[in-house]
């Protein structure tokens, strides 16, 4: 995911809402319905070209996880496209490429999504492919088995070698020692080794229901026939008893803690996460706000503080990043790293880091920056309009992170009314080393010749 | 930096996108589209820039690109990395404005500056909100960069630095390094096969810089692309604002033929957990006649996603990886045909001999008509997905302007897609791949 997320972003501002007015058609587009059985339906027409982008997003991630079944979320999201009872496995596929079409899922701590983009005409038929996997999916002990394969080959790609995602995985693990966010999306390997096809089908019956999903639509389409499609498609199942969610909160963290991770690299990194606050109430709330516009202001643009004073200026880095994100199921972090130049160490650079917050509580922001965050914002809203991917990414996240898509304006209202002295504010007050949790990667030679690191012995269950 | 890496794809379709729809078929994509008036309209402005535009007013935004022949490929020897230092260089100060004036008033006007670099190309890339003020300050600043950069040494020498800290990283990653090796492999010592090193960039200078700028950033060579909220008018005034100030420029030497590799296989150690696996072989340019039965072939071979046959073999039927793939990526000279995987190490000679199976059968028995058909489907009828945006028209527009490729091309698409034969695929394919140039590089394998 993107670094820096403004994607909600702020109202438009006075001078710029005027572009916005040919193309924001009636008020009410996007058009949303609840079936009966609890289904979120939001449609955004979009008839810019005759594509539909088609999302079913459900409540339910690597948050709901529980240890010793860790990557369950994003193992089902394989087994999706592997049959149902009257599909064989890779026929959902099949159909959406000759009907013109692409596909693909993702799975997050907080959501797992599915989405194709057709065209427009073949929407109907995604509504009946996506309905069908909600109630109808079959999990087959050898399909199961091998796309198990599938995903232990995907946690070596994108994590086991590569040092920077386990330098995060370690980061999160140690940053959160209750709070399920702790666990890695992707699951830990010894999980997946001993993960079974039950595991899959009691994920499958517990949360996969149309009273924990949202079918998103955006594109070229009538939105009273795609409620018609949808009712027909989804409107005779019944809602499930879904399990109750006993997300455990983090403890209060009272002091800072620190770990090494040690990788075959050449370039140390640092990761430094603060605990925050995430949005909660989004009409009375003021500090996430805040923070989003802190996070702006020292990066995400290329006048962003950091870069500017780090990379450009001192020179003690050659790369830099903030990420906050105030929406989240879970609980929230405030994130700093980079990797130091030839010459500084990463304590040089932890040292600039925190300075570079410490400048902002000392002596504030300028109007300036405040309003180039707010200018970059409402452009990005502009530009959002050139892809339909995005706008349903949007909603989709919205909802399923426990919003309503509608309280995107008002949050971009909310961002645009950040006052400098609440960027101070909240620099002042989240910074402080006894919330802190440190991850350094501590670069080690590599031996071409070196085979990789035993894992410990797995215990099958 | 990204902390974020929490999203995961059941299909690492970034890869895919990246090389079939944002190389490939970006080619692919554009046709008379059913769905609005797209008019691709050209012109050769007086001072002898390529200008390409298409008019939609439907957004309050505009997205241009400005491509010079001034890509990896012109990098004297010895100075591998010198067209994407100019290109990286452009916006580190101009016309008197440093590199954080420059940064703040592109910010302030909410416009997005990119960089384009590759092989052949390099260039840059405005997005920018149309509304006068916006769009005229914005574009007044792309002229600035564009036509007045200082190339300050200052600031050479840092990002000489972090180019040789990010070289250095580069070469612990086993893809990196893969990548590197099958290009060399492929070419050997034409300009395709050279990447950057830490003497190749620690040897640039200030005056490299400056001569390579002069001699390649000139207004005989650039190709303006324009998309979005401006009319004809306007589009013939930007392309002319936008490079009217850059001499018209010596001719170029073409840059030398490619010499086919013969077969080898490259095993390079490595401690990772995964190896990554190469194979692949020079093949098309870029106006290339076999290109619709190479890409329709490819599709259905290791292009199509989750329903290749690649995919097929080894990920669904084996578990062997998460992502597998085959594009052709032409270029003005031969690009590369590529398959490429990641799987455990100890089953990287079974997940090859797989590959290479499939490929094998493939160029021997070509496609089934059930295949075919299918493919000419999800190409023929998804075809305005990869026209639904201006981000997306401009990159195709781009890639026509830069390799002056015919216009009814585009509109040509769905009839000569529909037109390819399942001999035909065959015989491309038994023609263009040729088990005498295979290469393969193989990192990490047991």
């Amino acid at each position: 995911m993107e670094l820096r997320r403004f994607s909600r972003g702020f109202a438009l501002c006075s001078a710029l809402a005027a572009l916005l007015a040919p193309i924001s058609p009636a008020r009410a587009n996007p058009y949303e319905t609840r079936l009966d059985n609890g289904l979120h339906v939001i449609v955004k027409e979009d008839h810019r070209a005759p594509v539909a982008m088609h999302m079913v997003w459900y409540r339910v991630g690597a948050i709901d996880e529980h240890d010793g079944t860790t990557g369950i979320a994003h193992l089902l999201e394989h087994m999706m496209f592997k049959g149902t009872k009257t599909l064989k496995p890779g026929e959902f596929n099949e159909i959406v490429a000759r009907a013109g079409g692409n596909d693909n899922a993702f799975t997050s701590h907080d959501y797992t999504a599915y989405f194709q983009r057709v065209p427009a005409a073949a929407l109907p038929k995604m509504i009946e492919l996506e309905a069908d996997r909600m109630r109808n999916l079959v999990i087959s002990d050898d399909e199961f088995a091998r796309e198990l394969k599938v995903v232990m080959e995907e946690r070596r790609l994108r994590t086991d070698d590569q040092p920077q995602s386990q330098l995060h995985e370690q980061l999160m693990a140690t940053a959160f020692i209750a709070h399920p966010y702790r666990r890695p999306v992707i699951g830990w390997m010894n999980d997946l080794e001993n993960m079974r096809p039950d595991d899959a089908r009691d994920w499958y019956r517990r949360w996969y229901a149309p009273n924990n999903a949202y079918v998103v639509v955006v594109g070229d389409v009538d939105h009273k026939k795609v409620f018609e499609q949808v009712k027909k498609a989804y409107g005779h199942m019944k809602p499930v008893q879904l399990p109750v969610r006993k997300m455990t909160a983090e403890p209060v963290q009272t002091g800072e803690r620190r770990i090494t991770v040690k990788a075959p690299a050449e370039l140390p990194q640092l990761a430094m996460t603060w605990k925050v606050p995430k949005l909660v109430d989004v009409s009375n709330d003021r500090e996430p706000y805040a923070l989003e516009v802190l996070a702006g202001i020292l990066d995400g643009h290329a006048a962003s503080r950091l870069p500017k004073a780090l990379v450009r200026g001192s020179q003690v880095a050659v790369e830099v990043g903030a990420y906050y994100d105030a929406t989240a199921r879970g609980e929230t972090t405030f994130m700093l790293g980079g990797t130091p130049a030839k010459g500084h160490s990463v304590a040089e650079l932890e040292a600039a880091l925190r300075a570079e917050v410490k400048r902002i509580a000392d002596e504030g922001v300028s109007e300036a920056e405040l309003e180039r965050i707010k200018t970059l914002t409402v452009a990005a809203q502009v530009y959002k309009l050139d892809s339909t991917y995005v706008q349903a990414m949007e909603i989709g996240r919205m909802e399923a992170s426990g919003y309503r898509w509608q309280d995107a304006d008002l949050m971009l209202e909310k961002l645009k009314s950040v006052t400098a002295a609440e960027v101070q504010a909240v620099a002042r007050k989240y910074f402080g080393s006894d919330t802190l949790t440190v991850a350094v990667l501590d670069p080690q030679p590599l031996d071409p010749n070196a085979k990789p690191r035993a894992k410990p012995a797995g215990l099958r269950h | 930096m990204r902390f974020r890496n929490d999203l995961l794809l059941v299909n690492p379709m970034n890869r895919f996108f990246r090389h079939l729809l944002l190389q490939a078929a970006a080619l692919f994509a554009l046709s008379v589209p059913a769905w609005a008036n797209v008019n691709i309209q050209h012109w050769v402005a007086a001072n002898g820039a390529r200008v390409y535009f298409v008019e939609s007013h439907v957004l309050p935004i505009i997205d241009l690109q400005v491509d010079f022949d001034a890509g990896a490929a012109r990098d004297p020897a010895g100075r591998s990395g010198l067209a994407g230092m100019t290109q990286g260089m452009l916006d580190a100060a101009a016309g008197g404005l440093d590199e954080d004036a420059l940064a703040e008033k592109f910010s302030d006007l909410g416009a997005r500056l990119s960089g384009v670099a590759d092989n052949d190309r390099a260039g840059l890339s405005l997005r920018t909100l149309s509304s006068a003020r916006e769009r005229d300050g914005a574009l007044a600043l792309l002229r600035t960069v564009l036509t007045r950069p200082e190339f300050p040494a200052a600031v050479l020498e840092r990002e000489k630095a972090r180019a040789i800290a990010s070289l250095r990283e580069a070469d612990t990653k086993p893809d990196q390094i893969g990548s590197k090796a099958f290009a060399r492999a492929l070419y050997g010592d034409h300009p395709y096969g050279r990447s950057a090193t830490v003497e190749s960039v620690a040897a640039i200078t200030r005056d490299d810089l400056l001569a390579h700028y002069r001699r390649h950033y000139v207004a005989s060579r650039a190709v303006v692309s324009i998309v979005g909220d401006v009319t004809r008018q306007q589009a013939e005034a930007i392309a002319l604002q936008l490079t009217g100030d850059l001499p018209a420029g010596e001719p170029l030497a073409p840059i030398p033929a490619v010499t086919m590799p013969k077969a080898v296989t490259e095993r390079i150690a490595h401690p990772a957990n995964q190896s990554h696996i190469f194979v692949g072989e020079p093949v098309t340019r870029r106006g290339d006649p076999d290109f619709f039965p190479l890409q329709v072939g490819n599709y259905i071979l290791g292009g199509g996603g989750f329903v290749s046959r690649l995919t097929k073999e080894v990920r669904e039927k084996r578990g062997y990886a998460y992502s597998v793939y085959s594009y052709f990526n032409p270029q003005r000279e031969p690009g590369p045909f590529q398959i490429g995987l990641q799987t455990q190490r100890a089953q990287a000679a079974d997940a090859l001999k797989v590959v290479d199976e499939t490929l094998a059968k493939f160029i021997a028995d070509g496609p089934t008509d059930d295949e075919l058909k299918a493919a000419k489907r999800n190409l023929v009828d998804g075809y305005s997905l990869r026209l639904d945006s201006n981000r997306k028209l401009l990159e195709s527009l781009a890639v026509i302007g830069f390799y002056g490729l015919p216009l009814d091309w585009l509109s040509k698409f769905p009839e000569r897609v529909e037109a390819v034969t399942a001999a035909q695929v065959k015989d491309a394919f038994r023609r263009r791949l040729s088990a005498d140039h295979m290469v393969r590089v193989i990192v990490a394998g047991d």
